[in-house]
């Protein structure tokens, strides 16, 4: 048996807002452990998805088991955790914490503490974690190491003085992770001889593997050709393979307590496989499962449909194997007079959206098309009853609405002062309303309570923009209160189009209108017909574009031998029209949606 | 007695035009007794499988047959004579190109038995046909044309319209100078771009820009406005003539009637024992005469047309004209009735519009209908 005793193993997440060098440093412990090679090794090693590797950022959280021969002569077992700093990927970061006993808390010293730092860390101390600080890139001239250390102490609290200093990028100080790792976090516990129980932390779809799971096993042991049991799903499988990540997939014989890896045990359906759940022994099980893990809670809905509408199972069993490997995203199905079958996805972001999308055109090859995201709003009926509504298309007459109530987020902003007016400006015309506002160096805190409407409505890249990309930015939801809000319907000939309807305060629903009627004007082309373009409260019109014939559009010269061309020529425009969507007699191109649904004011 | 067009292609010219996509060819030597023997051939095969029929009208097009030798013409259009039987006021037309054209050759032609000219003028202006790589002058082109109306006793010329940077009153202005050398019939094209042309990459580098739409129309709406103070009327999209002096050739392309085509790269419509069939010769001159010679045709494709097609080809050709589709004659042809090939929400929409109209004897579409025929067929065919 290859086990290590539980007091040579040591678990732990690797925490911190964006870019402060996570996965970074990451690289560099996996070098010195010699995980991988020099040749082997490439930057963000982890990120070994294509959208991560383009993006510089990391989306799924990643784990490596690391050997490492400590000062004290012994050798232990580091289990590492990558996670996303991205606000979007907190789910990723909470189902890590759960797996381990400690953090590495990665603070950017040119940076200091930004606001995922402060969720991020937040997070790790409810999860009991023993947590080391870690200042990166001293290399950078910017790199204020005082003043960063009395930061985290003033801010978040924690003793800095022990931090350790380093540079992921240069591989200085490394050595000093690796001592503080072994020395300073708890050894997990756990009984090797109780009945197993493993906590099921993330799981993916293997084209050649099928489903695999990652485990963390807190106790008995996981072993080839068990039979398992899913405690929460009551599923039954005999184990296939067990083993962990150095990175590279490495087979064991079994985990015991304390490890992590993973196993694949022809796990057919995707249902079966439910984060959070616990693995258990069929014929020796534990009697309680372990906490498991919160539910999500989308924020954000849109609809995803299929271009071709013959791709609907393909997108269906792609949603499946995708929310495998992301349970932090939903779907439930939805028809849609204008765009047909497909499914309302809910998320918990914007990027996370934006990410599934295109994991999903790339890693499933679907050509796909979204409506605008939209949050989730409660609509209470004048007849007492309460509904939740995730697609404007299904708001009900206004007659029968009593009122809405939308939900708010609390927003906490760092800004250098020199960007805090533009930030408050920006605050208060998405109908912000600020609860503190406060001051560590140069650097401004302002705290406040927004509609996550106005934030879904391309908040973000406002942001970003009026900051120069200094602002970050970290949110909670904060309820829900009653708004003065309408639905624009957006008609093409008078038929309204569902995708394109959505939900605005009264005091921005005229520009927007506006604005998405002027860009429709421009993405459909000129048709047979005349296409007028409303966008409509209720039964008021309050923008109107039209869009006029096509003045002209026919083959000058035929002839005889032109006849089997132009009968071609027609075929060929018959099977372009299915990629069109028709509107009556108009026909509106698939890139003119998309173009218009982006909603970027 | 079922009638029959024929089509006889003559696939070389002096130089190839950079907006033409006709199948034509540049040889240092064309070699003629090879070719007109091989066209014999074809011919003769032809009529062997087609029967006794109405000879209505023999086209040679090219390609530029006014290269084609005087002689030469006369043995193909008495082989035809021969073969088939030809109706008494048969129409006789050849394609002429003004650089190849002489008092001499055209005399030729007319005692070959050819009754009518269609002379490749494409504009009257010098710089237009520098532009478009046209080997002859304004000069030449006015001579042909005035040439053609001593010898022949019909005749037409081919103008190129639409053009980049052409302006309403430049097109007025050129067009009405046309007119008044025209006689009774005029073919008035729009500039296309065909793909695989050198205009065509030209036109993809951006080089030159051709009219949007709206001017497009204006242009075209102006060409008729001018061509009917001249009693010129457009029988088709880009055809326009004097009552009953249309292209009777043509006309049977666009009524969807039989016709046979021979022939380098020539295409065909022909009704057999077994059906319509969609014939089409071998591109290539030389490798079409091999197939003559070894096979005696060069036929490369030999298509049946289903009823479903024949009505589909029938609206695409007939609603081009004027005059529009026959319902009765429709049916006759295809086997189907008009509603079984077309859409019929379309229909109402078209109608609706003003783009169509229907009564129990035709289906036509209106001039507004017939600018925009490309998209009225998209919708309305099925
Ligand atoms: N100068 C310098 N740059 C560093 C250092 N560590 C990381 N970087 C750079 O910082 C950027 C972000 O590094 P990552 O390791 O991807 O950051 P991350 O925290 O994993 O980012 P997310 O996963 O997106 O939250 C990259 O361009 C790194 O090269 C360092 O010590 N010094
Ligand atoms: C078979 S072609 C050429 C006849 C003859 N070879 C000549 O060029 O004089 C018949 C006519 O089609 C027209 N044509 C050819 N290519 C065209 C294009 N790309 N766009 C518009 N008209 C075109 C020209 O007016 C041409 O005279
Ligand atoms: S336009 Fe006429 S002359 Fe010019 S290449 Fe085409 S067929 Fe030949
Ligand atoms: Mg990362």
């Amino acid at each position: 048996m290859s086990n290590t005793p539980t007091s040579h193993i040591r678990n732990f997440s690797i925490i911190a807002h964006i870019d402060h060098g996570k996965s970074t440093l990451a690289d560099r412990l996996i070098q010195l452990t010699g995980g991988l090679t020099a040749r082997e090794m490439t930057e963000q090693v982890l990120d070994n998805m294509d959208i991560e590797k383009e993006r510089g950022i990391t989306i799924k959280a990643q784990t490596v088991r690391l050997t490492y021969k400590a000062l004290d002569g012994e050798t232990y077992i580091l289990n590492l955790m990558d996670t996303p700093g991205h606000v979007d990927f907190a789910y990723e970061v909470s189902r890590s914490l759960a797996a381990c006993e400690g953090s590495l808390l990665v603070v950017d010293a040119s940076q200091g503490v930004e606001a995922q730092t402060l969720a991020n860390v937040y997070q790790a101390i409810d999860a009991h974690h023993e947590i080391v600080p870690v200042l990166n890139k001293i290399d950078l001239p910017a790199a204020d190491v005082p003043r960063v250390k009395q930061q985290i102490e003033d801010v978040i609290g924690l003793d800095a003085s022990d931090a350790v200093e380093i540079s992921a990028k240069t591989g200085l100080n490394i050595p000093a992770v690796l001592e503080a790792l072994v020395t300073r976090l708890p050894a997990p516990s756990g009984d090797p001889d109780a009945p197993l129980k493993a906590l099921l932390i993330d799981s993916w779809y293997d084209q050649y593997l099928g489903v695999i799971a990652l485990v963390r096993v807190k106790d008995g042991r996981l072993k080839r050709g068990q039979r398992i049991r899913m405690m929460a799903t009551g599923a039954s499988h005999p184990v296939e393979q067990v083993g962990v990540f150095t990175p590279k997939m490495v087979a064991m014989d079994d985990l015991g307590p304390g490890e992590m890896g993973y196993i694949t045990a022809a796990i057919k359906t995707v249902a079966d496989c439910k984060v959070g759940d616990t693995i258990t022994d069929d014929r020796n099980p534990a009697t309680d499962m372990l906490p498991g893990f919160k539910p999500s809670v989308p924020v954000v809905w849109c609809g995803l449909f299929p271009i071709d509408a013959d791709d609907f199972e393909k997108l269906r069993d792609s949603l499946g194997k995708l929310r495998l490997n992301d349970a932090s995203f939903h779907y439930e199905a939805e028809t849609s007079a204008a765009l047909g079958f497909g499914y309302r996805c809910g998320f918990l972001g914007l990027l996370h959206l934006e990410i599934i999308q295109e994991r999903l055109t790339r890693e499933f090859d679907l050509d796909l098309i979204a409506t605008a995201p939209s949050v989730v709003y409660r609509i209470h009926r004048t007849n007492g009853a309460t509904e939740e509504l995730h697609n404007p298309a299904d708001m009900p007459d206004g007659s029968v609405i009593d009122h809405i109530d939308e939900p708010w987020i609390k927003a906490s902003i760092m800004v250098p002062d020199d960007h805090l007016g533009a930030v408050l400006t920006l605050c208060n015309e998405r109908r912000g309303q600020q609860v503190d506002l406060t001051y560590v160096g140069t650097r401004a805190m302002a705290v406040y309570r927004l509609p996550l409407n106005e934030v879904v409505f391309d908040f973000y890249d406002r942001l970003k923009s009026i900051s120069r990309g200094y602002a970050s930015f970290d949110y909670a939801m904060d309820g829900y209160e009653e708004g003065d809000l309408v639905r624009i319907s957006i008609l093409v000939n008078m038929e309204p189009v569902d995708a394109l309807s959505f939900i605005a305060h009264r005091s921005v629903a005229e520009t927007r209108g506006r604005s998405i009627c002027g860009k429709l004007k421009d993405l459909i082309p000129k048709q047979l017909f005349k296409i007028a373009i409303q966008a409509a409260i209720g039964g008021r019109v309050i923008a109107r574009e039209t869009i006029s014939a096509l003045s002209k559009d026919v083959t000058a010269k035929c002839y005889g031998g032109d006849i089997s061309r132009k009968r071609k020529l027609l075929d060929k425009q018959k099977e372009g029209k299915k990629r069109m969507r028709q509107f009556g007699k108009v026909e509106i191109p698939q890139t003119a949606f998309l173009a218009a649904l982006k909603m970027d004011a | 007695m079922q009638s029959l067009a024929l089509y006889i292609h003559w696939p070389f010219c002096l130089a190839k035009c950079p907006y033409c996509d006709f199948n034509s060819h540049v040889r240092a030597r064309i070699p003629h007794a090879r070719m007109i023997a091989a066209l014999r051939r074809e011919l003769a095969f032809e009529a062997a499988r087609l029967g006794p029929r109405r000879l209505t009208s023999i086209f040679f097009g090219g390609g530029t047959p006014s290269l084609m030798e005087p002689g030469d013409v006369a043995i193909l259009i008495a082989d035809a004579r021969a073969l088939f039987s030809a109706e008494p006021d048969i129409e006789i037309t050849l394609e002429a190109n003004p650089t190849s054209i002489e008092a001499g050759r055209f005399r030729g032609y007319r005692d070959a038995g050819v009754n009518r000219v269609s002379i490749g003028v494409q504009s009257l202006r010098q710089a237009a046909l520098t532009f478009l790589g046209r080997e002859h002058d304004a000069g030449q082109a006015i001579a042909a044309i005035e040439l053609g109306r001593r010898i022949f006793p019909r005749i037409s010329f081919d103008l190129i319209y639409a053009r980049p940077a052409q302006s309403l009153a430049d097109w007025r202005d050129e067009l009405r100078q046309a007119l008044s050398l025209a006689a009774d019939h005029l073919s008035l094209y729009q500039l296309t771009i065909e793909p695989g042309t050198q205009f065509a990459t030209r036109h993809a580098r951006g080089e030159f820009a051709l009219p949007d739409d709206e001017l497009g129309a204006a242009l075209y709406d102006a060409t008729g406005e001018e061509a009917a103070r001249f009693g010129l009327l457009p029988y088709e999209i880009s055809n326009y003539a004097a009552a009953g002096a249309e292209s009777r050739h043509n006309l049977a392309y666009w009524r969807y009637h039989d016709y046979a085509g021979i022939g380098a790269g020539a295409h065909g419509r022909i009704s057999l024992v077994d059906g319509l069939f969609a014939t089409r010769r071998h591109r290539a001159p030389e490798v079409w005469a091999d197939l003559v010679e070894r096979e005696g045709s060069g036929s490369v494709e030999e298509t049946g047309v289903s009823p479903a097609d024949q009505a589909r080809e029938a609206l695409l050709m007939g609603l081009r004209l004027r005059d529009g589709i026959d319902l009765a004659a429709f049916a006759a042809r295809t086997g189907l009735g008009i509603d079984q090939a077309i859409d019929q929400e379309s229909l109402a929409a078209c109608v609706e519009a003003g783009y169509l109209t229907r009564d129990g004897v035709s289906l036509s579409a209106t001039a507004e209908g017939r600018k925009r025929l490309d998209s009225v067929l998209a919708v309305l065919v099925r």
